[in-house]
């Protein structure tokens, strides 16, 4: 059971099965309800549970080349405070999680997908050598706070050595509220500015009520999460990635680290290069459905008569208030403004690709 | 004018020779903000217990199904522009289809208001 189950059954929590725990699909009340939520979050800020993902800690003398023999990512440039999205691929590049990456001051911490964090471990017990000693922090809570008035909620709260202002995207420090000691990270999977609060689970509920207690702040569930990352263009394991996917394919390029794509040494390296080399034969990508019936995952997608893709995610964006989708497509369709079809139920609705995020992004960057 | 309910939370109103389906109160809170609609084609057969419209909510696809056997006459044209009628108004101005009733027989094996409101405390 995750530390927040009890908290949000208080809170009015619709509780749903999810990656094996008990999670909430949304909330009841004037603010509850996808759609609500989703809006909540995209003008003040949302408080979301994601205690489920996975929290790890990989440390000792060899962790920094073991992890580099896994992952392609460049850890000589992740700076202490810095945080990186990356890929752990099996041996033929197929995607067997994306992940978060941060370097501690003796260790590096690795935030998985809850779904796939059991398979993780075990394969990165089986790859890591014995001198690398992999932790699982079971004992920690994981809260997203996000949206445009995430900062301001959060900084009434959070003192540190640097104000929390000095966070810029994709950047961590050490914090306390209430005395309770937590890392921050400026980072999240909505397109919003916001923070990741990792924090013993044991103080969870009493800093999700302090927060859920700001003006600015709701309670968010899983629905309005996923609603609100597919506006933000943002894959979600299990579903627009796997192990039949590779990141090239996927568009996630920035995934993998400059210095080490033709260097390699690292698993997978041998497809990725390949692609690379001589380009994917589907990409993923964004359609803007005509009309407003959703396309959802498992939907083919046409040119003419020909089926050249599959949807992996869709579902009606309130924001912009039209069905989109993502979807993998044969390469020569992956241009902007092609024109397709997605069959749904015996009916072919146009659809227009079109470049992601389909709502744009607020990170903050700095001043 | 009589109204009986389905054990999958449709919702059929019987006047005259002719009927009205819609989903209840308690599927619409089930399913959360409806986005579209798809109300069967007129003129179409819809067979008891079988598939007749589709209701999407942000979530999810949902089949829903004739609560008897007939011929679809009318399918609410409003719901085309606003969907969320349907969590607005789901056993008045969000109905769904009307049809004719092909077998009277069918009506018996549905429950009544009373039924319904306790099996829906039952769940």
């Amino acid at each position: 059971m995750l530390p927040l189950d009890a908290w949000h059954r208080k809170m009015g929590g619709r509780m749903v099965e999810f990656a094996g725990y008990q999670m909430p699909i949304q909330y009841a009340g004037e603010h509850g309800g996808i759609v609500a939520e989703h809006n909540w979050t995209r003008t003040h800020a949302g408080l979301f549970d994601v205690s489920h993902m996975g929290q790890l800690l990989i440390s000792g003398e060899g962790a920094a080349a073991a992890l580099e023999a896994l992952l392609p990512i460049d850890l000589s440039t992740l700076e202490l405070g810095m945080q990186r999205y990356s890929l752990l691929l099996n041996e033929e590049g197929g995607v067997l999680d994306d992940l978060m990456v941060s370097r501690w001051p003796n260790e590096f911490y690795l935030v998985v997908n809850g779904a796939t964090k059991w398979e993780d471990i075990a394969h990165l017990r089986e790859h890591l050598p014995d001198d690398v000693t992999l932790n699982h922090l079971e004992d920690r809570a994981l809260l997203a706070l996000q949206g445009p008035e995430a900062f301001v909620a959060l900084d009434r709260h959070a003192t540190g050595k640097f104000p929390l202002s000095s966070l810029v995207f994709m950047k961590f420090g050490h914090f306390e509220i209430d005395g309770v000691g937590m890392s921050i990270s400026r980072s999240g999977y909505t397109g919003e500015d916001g923070f990741e609060i990792s924090l013993p689970a044991k103080d969870a509920e009493k800093i999700a009520t302090l927060l859920c207690n700001e003006p600015e702040v709701q309670p968010i569930g899983l629905g309005a999460r996923d609603s609100l990352r597919l506006e933000a263009g943002l894959p979600l394991y299990g579903h627009d990635l796997d192990t039949e996917t590779d990141p090239v394919s996927a568009r996630l390029l920035f995934g993998l680290a400059k210095s080490r794509r033709e260097t390699g040494g690292w698993m997978g390296h041998a497809t990725c290069a390949k692609m690379l080399d001589e380009g994917s034969p589907t990409k993923r990508v964004g359609l803007k459905v005509d009309g407003r019936m959703p396309a959802r995952e498992g939907a083919l997608v046409f040119s003419g008569d020909e089926q050249i893709g599959r949807v992996t995610s869709g579902g009606f964006s309130p924001t912009l208030g039209y069905p989109i989708a993502m979807a993998y497509v044969a390469s020569d369709y992956a241009k902007k403004d092609t024109q397709l079809q997605i069959e749904v139920r015996n009916k072919r609705l146009d659809a227009t690709v079109t470049p992601m995020p389909f709502v744009p992004n607020n990170y903050y960057r700095g001043d | 004018m009589a109204r009986y309910f389905t054990d999958e939370h449709e919702w059929i109103d019987v006047e005259g020779d002719t009927a009205t389906v819609g989903i209840t109160d308690y599927a619409q809170e089930q399913l959360g903000d409806i986005v579209f609609v798809e109300t069967p084609e007129v003129g179409s057969m819809v067979d008891k217990g079988g598939d007749a419209a589709v209701v999407e909510s942000v979530k999810a696809a949902s089949d829903v199904y004739a609560p008897i056997t007939g011929e679809v006459v009318e399918g609410n044209a409003a719901l085309e522009e606003d969907p969320a009628l349907v969590n607005t108004s789901p056993e008045e101005d969000g109905w769904f289809f009307k049809m004719t009733i092909g077998d009277k027989d069918e009506l018996e094996g549905l429950m009544d208001a009373k039924a319904y409101e306790a099996f829906v405390a039952s769940l």
